[in-house]
């Protein structure tokens, strides 16, 4: 199925929360809402026409203008097809819900997306920190970060 | 959706079984024991907490970021697309040309760069060079894992060759800057070709000296025959890749589902876990899927050197990089562990904007919890060890 077919689709399921479809581009995108991914991805991942059952890649974006973005590059190994989601969510109220349930898979994506932006993912079994000690101060992937001087008596900045 | 497996049933003595000879049963709890970042089976610096009851292990909870290297904060302060090659390469520092090729092949489509066609030959057969000598040292160390101390020093010994094949081609052994993005840094030198051939001669009945040696060896079969079982569903949940999911009996290679380069055009089979010696998805079928997949490259590159075409290798390198505003891309590609894929992000300027590396060794990891539960700690070394994590990789 093509990108058009899909938001297509996906529009008419779920309506409003299917914001826009970025299409003259490499690799199109769909922006959904943050607070319906979860539903969103399970019916991508169960209904028969899509069958989005391998999570390739959940990563986190600063877009250094006050919003953060997830995006989901989905494939189907029975359909052979692939789509790029993507919710934004503003600084001061980064929530994103977890697909952790739909996609074992993004459990550790998602650990990671927190560790390293600070977005807080709502429902996911075990949120803390995964590639930073746990007593990091920061996010550091953030366009904003500074860095902390001292942790545990080492001088951070080299 | 996702059952525990139950306890193999040679395991006759449980606990709660103990009594005295006076007939009093012994209380028995579970234990916390870290398998502490420093210790030598596993694989580098990764810390595994498991919960035991007895020596079953209950859970299994991976600490990884203890080579935690910011890979991708990094990317952002480059001044140059180029300059993340080298950066890129010390991922997954056992298999470097892959790590590269991903990056340079990610960069080149955001750029709609078309490379020369003897570039794509010499990239493949770098990326299926760098792919035996990585299943190499899987296989080395998974047999000292498990008590043969001989295979590793004799993979070894056939690593050295790769490895010098590597050094007279670009002069790095293990960290090459080789694969640029419009193509690569040096052309192949004079000799290499006769070399390289001699490597395949002398390599094929090492594949089944070591086989020989060490798959169908009766004390490794017992170990690893029915241990760490993935079973196919769980594997396609946990996004796992590579041998790690052929060995589970899917059949899916992206070097032939997803396609890239001239990988359509050679003549090759991705390998599958069938179960031989125990049940589809067990370590030995890990193994055996990696043994299989290095008589394939060798395949792979004596087609590539026979039909290697003439031209210039620096032709398409391209003096400025500078994608379009908002330009972003997300490539997958086959490296040694699994899927390597890149997310590329572009702001207009000379510096990457974000980059996302999707490391295989990362996700295989995660499904360790699942896969070691009910085992014994000795099955947990194994485990670990079939999934063949790279440390850099998993941490970046």
């Amino acid at each position: 199925m093509t990108a058009q077919e899909i938001y297509d689709v996906l529009k008419t399921t779920f309506g409003d929360a299917i914001v826009e479809l970025k299409l003259d581009i490499l690799q199109p995108w769909i922006r959904i809402e943050p607070d319906k991914t979860r539903d969103i991805c399970l019916f991508l991942r169960d209904e028969s026409v899509m069958q989005f059952d391998y999570l390739s890649c959940l990563s986190g974006v600063d877009y250094n203008n006050g919003t953060f973005g997830i995006v989901y590059h989905l494939a189907s190994m029975v359909h052979k097809h692939k789509i790029v989601l993507k919710t934004f969510c503003t600084k001061d109220h980064s929530h994103v819900h977890s697909v952790s349930d739909v996609w074992g898979t993004a459990n550790w994506h998602e650990r990671e997306v927190f560790d390293l932006f600070g977005i807080i993912i709502d429902g996911h079994p075990d949120l803390r920190r995964i590639l930073l000690p746990d007593d990091w101060e920061g996010n550091p992937l953030r366009k904003d970060y500074k860095v902390q001087e001292f942790y545990h008596g080492m001088k951070v900045p080299y | 959706m996702l059952q525990p497996p139950t306890l193999p049933t040679n395991y006759t003595v449980k606990p709660g079984d103990l009594k005295t000879s006076t007939g009093r049963t012994i209380r028995t709890e579970e234990m916390i024991i870290n398998m502490g970042p420093q210790h030598p089976s596993t694989h580098g610096v990764l810390r595994l907490e498991i919960v035991v009851d007895g020596e079953i292990i209950v859970d299994c909870i991976p600490h990884i970021g203890y080579l935690h290297r910011c890979f991708e904060k990094h990317c952002e302060q480059m001044t140059n697309y180029q300059q993340v090659i080298p950066y890129a390469d010390r991922m997954d520092y056992c298999s470097a040309m892959t790590n590269e090729w991903a990056f340079a092949l990610a960069a080149e489509r955001m750029l709609k760069i078309e490379v020369p066609e003897r570039v794509e030959y010499i990239r493949v057969i770098m990326a299926e060079l760098q792919r035996i000598a990585s299943h190499l040292i899987a296989v080395g160390t998974y047999g000292i894992d498990s008590g043969a101390f001989t295979p590793f020093l004799y993979t070894f010994i056939d690593r050295e060759k790769i490895l010098d094949l590597f050094e007279m081609t670009c002069g790095a052994r293990l960290l090459y800057n080789y694969i640029w993005i419009g193509g690569l840094s040096h052309d192949l030198p004079v000799n290499f070709i006769e070399q390289a051939m001699d490597f395949i001669r002398y390599f094929r009945p090492r594949i089944k000296m070591l086989n020989d040696l060490l798959t169908y060896n009766e004390i490794f079969v017992k170990r690893t025959a029915n241990v760490g079982v993935l079973p196919k569903d769980v594997a396609i949940h946990y996004a796992v890749s590579g041998p790690q999911l052929r060995g589970s009996g899917v059949n899916w290679d992206l070097r032939r589902d997803d396609p890239y380069s001239i990988y359509h055009k050679l003549d090759w089979q991705p390998q599958i876990g069938k179960g031989e010696v125990g049940t589809v998805g067990d370590c030995w079928d890990r193994h055996i899927v990696r043994m299989r997949e290095m008589e394939q490259s060798l395949n792979i590159i004596e087609q590539a050197l026979a039909g290697l075409p003439e031209g210039n290798v620096k032709a398409a390198i391209p003096k400025r990089i500078r994608p379009e505003k908002d330009a972003e891309i997300y490539v997958r590609t086959e490296a040694s562990r699994g899927e390597l894929g890149y997310y590329i992000m572009s702001d207009g300027t000379a510096s990457p904007f974000r980059v996302k590396a999707r490391g295989p060794a990362f996700v295989n990891l995660s499904v360790l919890p699942e896969i070691a539960r009910g085992g014994l700690i000795a099955d947990l070394v194994l485990t670990a060890g079939s999934i063949d994590i790279v440390l850099g990789e998993v941490d970046r």
